[in-house]
């Protein structure tokens, strides 16, 4: 059931990301600045968007689990918040890169999108050493999304307290809100912001399909295991002890 | 709900007073790192961002003992239990044990201050001292409210000692921005440039958040 319109979705994100990339390489202009190397902001930039959102997507996700009680939420939430960690690595590496080509150092702390976006994936880093030393599936589901919503609130609130620490001596060449981008350049990027939002979401429903996936083959084998245990033990056979372990879906 | 949590938050002082454990072992933690700044940095007398920035880091990383140790004597003697039995409102819990964070707290800055005064600070603490204790007060409430939440989600844990400031540190990294930048002109003597409002809004904001993000999920926390 999850895995239903996978397929397009997954064609329509290799073909707006595959627009996205021609038009960074043949559309969008130079930029008089910094020259071929700021083409890297139309991937550095939406694939931060995207991951910011991602990590937000997990906390409304986790109060809908706690309203809810719904365990497929926490599952949704689990799955965004860790694939949003992963991407988070991605933006980290080619902000670096950017810092140095442009910049000359690989690192700028008077960057506020960079330092936030550190600051973030720090606590985030928390996430999954929180839920796995919980051994109660319940109470990990639970607590799980209690730090997606605490961590969710804290994603706006340290942007605004480190943007506020920056005497802004440093010049902005591109704003994210594109407020000094020409029109070629702003089209490109929006293509770029959609393609990512798409790779992501194809990314999510993927990874909760085989992770459903697995759940249900677990439960399976599980049954056609009490089944044979069963005819074993009919049939006169001396029958081994019986699993008593529950199919729930924590056991994935 | 005010006279559950003024009962919860009695015992947890009393509890503190006859086992001595969490204030003393913070204040003997800040005059530590201190020391320890003092030889790192190499350094007599600190003034201006260093001297800010050295008082604020070690507030936080003692505040990372007192969250420890928070719940852990409800959790090792199962007070817990008869908490969750009693009919009260989980709400009250979450006031009791952010109210006894921060009075630790309080008490923690009432040796720290002036340890750091006396030990590394070059330039005099009693002008811009009722500034700090402005700036102190309100850095406390968001502390306690977030000390409070991480410390009831860590405590169910296997890896407590290890999740607790690993959790709380980037979580407390607005207050030591904000804490940082509003105390460097107060320790440098440049009142010119100071935007004391902007950090007061801030460490505002910080502490009405949390406290409504912790009173609004703590339930989940406690419930079994």
């Amino acid at each position: 059931m999850y895995g239903k319109g996978l397929r397009p979705l997954s064609i329509a994100a290799a073909a707006t990301l595959g627009t996205a990339l021609g038009l960074v390489f043949f559309y969008a202009p130079l930029d008089a600045d910094q020259g071929f190397i700021q083409k890297i902001f139309y991937i550095h930039v939406p694939l931060a968007i995207v991951t910011l959102f991602g990590f937000i997507a997990g906390g409304v996700m986790g109060i809908k689990y706690l309203r809810s009680g719904d365990r497929s939420w926490d599952m949704r939430s689990y799955v965004a918040i860790h694939l949003s960690i992963v991407l988070a690595v991605a933006v980290l590496i080619t902000g670096a890169i950017w810092a140095k080509a442009s910049w000359g150092h690989w690192w700028v702390w008077d960057e506020p999108t960079l330092v936030s976006f550190l600051i973030i994936f720090l606590l985030y880093c928390c996430y999954q050493p929180l839920r796995f030393s919980i051994e109660d599936p319940d109470r990990q589901a639970r607590y799980a999304a209690v730090f997606a919503i605490i961590a969710g609130a804290f994603v706006p609130l340290n942007f605004v307290a480190v943007r506020l620490a920056q005497s802004f001596s440093h010049p902005r060449v591109l704003s994210t809100t594109g407020g000094n981008m020409p029109g070629s350049m702003r089209l490109t990027f929006y293509v770029s912001v959609l393609g990512m939002a798409l790779l992501y979401t194809t990314l999510w429903k993927l990874e909760l399909t085989s992770k459903n996936a697995s759940i249900q083959l677990k439960r399976l084998r599980l049954r056609l295991e009490l089944e044979q245990e069963e005819g074993q033990a009919r049939a006169g056979a001396p029958a081994p002890p019986v699993s008593t372990v529950p199919a729930s879906p924590r056991n994935a | 709900m005010i006279g559950t949590a003024w009962t919860i938050l009695r015992k947890d002082l009393q509890i503190e007073l006859r086992t001595k454990e969490s204030v003393p072992a913070m204040a003997l933690f800040s005059v530590t790192v201190f020391v320890l700044f003092h030889f790192g940095l190499q350094r007599n007398e600190l003034e201006g961002d260093l001297a800010a920035g050295v008082l604020w880091v070690t507030l936080i990383l003692a505040t990372v003992l007192a969250v420890n140790r928070l719940f852990v004597t409800e959790r090792e003697q199962g007070g817990i239990d008869g908490l969750l039995l009693a009919p009260i409102d989980r709400t009250a819990v979450f006031v009791a044990k952010a109210g006894a964070l921060f009075l630790y707290l309080v008490l923690l800055e009432l040796v720290a201050v002036p340890a750091f005064g006396i030990l590394l600070l070059g330039p005099d603490l009693f002008k811009p001292l009722p500034t700090l204790i402005l700036l102190l007060v309100l850095a406390d409430v968001g502390l306690a409210a977030v000390g409070a939440l991480v410390s009831a989600l860590a405590v169910e844990t296997r890896a407590r000692d290890l999740i607790v400031p690993l959790l709380l540190l980037p979580l407390l990294v607005p207050v030591a921005i904000a804490g940082a930048e509003a105390t460097e002109p107060l320790f440098s003597g440049n009142q010119a440039a100071h935007e004391l409002g902007k950090w007061v809004a801030l460490l505002g904001l910080y502490d009405m958040v949390f406290l409504l993000v912790s009173i609004a999920v703590f339930d989940f926390l406690l419930e079994d």
